[in-house]
């Protein structure tokens, strides 16, 4: 019994898809470190939990 | 039955392009120039990012360069089939679809211009996107076919890199910015009309206003040497600045005295001469236009470098 060798066709489809995949990875582990490193400095950051943050509020309407 | 096995016997399968294929739709050559000058832009700036941060700031700004290439070609795709310089792209060889192309540079320019905002700033993500907007509607879809100019307005789109670079790290613009900005831009128009020079049948064939086609070859010499000497005070100019020092400006005096001498004897000959030497000093001077521009920016890097080591700069 023989195979028919594969076409070439194959060979490109497999490089571009090989290439979307391996950018895709790239893409989200840069995503990944970019946000590590701007938590890990400490940048402001507001979480939308329903609690008054006495920091995000001018001082002269704190109360006591 | 495999879609392939359709056409085995009767005609060629249609060319699937390979992932190669849209890289070269992002114009890696003239990328590897602005992933250098914008790196030299964030490194010799005041202000230092975190590595990550730089890294992604420098692939995202290579990433938009790469969009506005690949819109270029889509809308450039007639011109450039009839330039031997260009007929092998990607879209006039018809290995990519001219809409895949497009899709492609509206793409990228999306994610780089959003991303570059999310790594570093909005300002310079607004500059990048004024850059992309610049050179695909500005320069190829407006003015590249209307005028004789198109060269120096042209030019300004590869100019940005550097300021790009710099406001990634510092946030806003400065004197050091403008004139790495201003260092491209004037080198750019010597640099292109000396390629004109010598493709001359390229431009002529596609019908594109270079200079050499409009105003004819006597009179592109002497522009040559206009800019040429225009572009003298901007390169000694940026040597004075913050980012320079006696080593960026005795750099920048050597090559901008060579850089003259090369513009002044494409000056002097007329087209018997260049032909009867096949172009050899035009040739010469579009080679070493190429070392002109690393050189200076390698030097700004360089100063920096000393800088840091607490020896260099003013």
């Amino acid at each position: 019994m023989t195979f028919r060798p594969e076409h070439e066709i194959y060979k490109r489809r497999f490089s571009r898809n090989l290439g979307v995949g391996l950018t895709l990875v790239a893409f989200v582990a840069l995503v990944f470190a970019l946000t590590v490193v701007k938590v890990k400095r400490g940048e402001p950051l507001e979480g939308y939990d329903h609690v008054i943050q006495p920091q995000s509020v001018p001082s002269t309407e704190v109360q006591p | 039955m495999s879609d392939t096995t359709a056409y085995q016997g009767v005609v060629a399968p249609p060319y699937e392009p390979g992932f190669g294929d849209y890289v070269q739709l992002l114009k890696p050559r003239v990328m590897s120039l602005v992933v250098f000058t914008a790196l030299v832009g964030l490194l010799v700036a005041p202000v230092s990012l975190h590595p990550v941060e730089a890294f992604a700031a420098i692939l995202f700004v290579a990433l938009g360069a790469g969009a506005s290439g690949a819109l270029n070609m889509w809308w450039d795709a007639d011109i450039d089939a009839v330039m031997k310089r260009t007929a092998k792209r990607p879209v006039p060889a018809g290995k990519v679809q001219a809409g895949e192309a497009l899709a492609v540079g509206l793409g990228l320019s999306g994610i780089s211009i959003v991303m570059l905002w999310l790594a570093t700033n909005w300002v310079a993500a607004a500059l990048l996107a004024f850059t992309i907007f610049f050179y695909a509607v500005v320069y190829s879809m407006w003015l590249k076919r209307l005028t004789p100019q198109n060269i120096v307005i042209g030019g300004a789109a590869g100019a940005f890199p550097p300021m790009i670079g710099w406001v990634c790290a510092t946030g806003s613009l400065s004197v050091e910015a403008v004139l790495m900005f201003a260092l491209i831009f004037m080198w750019t128009p010597p640099h292109f009309w000396a390629l004109a020079l010598f493709m001359k049948e390229d431009y002529h064939t596609a019908g594109v206003p270079m200079l050499t086609v409009t105003h004819g070859r006597k009179s592109t010499r002497a522009h040559i040497l206009v800019y040429t000497l225009l572009l003298v005070p901007v390169a000694l100019g940026a040597a004075l600045t913050s980012i320079g020092g006696p080593m960026t400006l005795a750099v920048a005096l050597v090559l901008n005295v060579w850089f003259v001498i090369g513009a002044v004897r494409i000056w002097k000959r007329d087209e018997t001469v260049a032909e009867a030497d096949k172009y050899a000093v035009e040739k010469a001077f579009f080679r070493f236009s190429l070392l002109y521009l690393f050189l200076h920016f390698a030097a700004f890097l360089g100063e920096a470098a000393l800088k840091s080591a607490g020896i260099g700069g003013w």
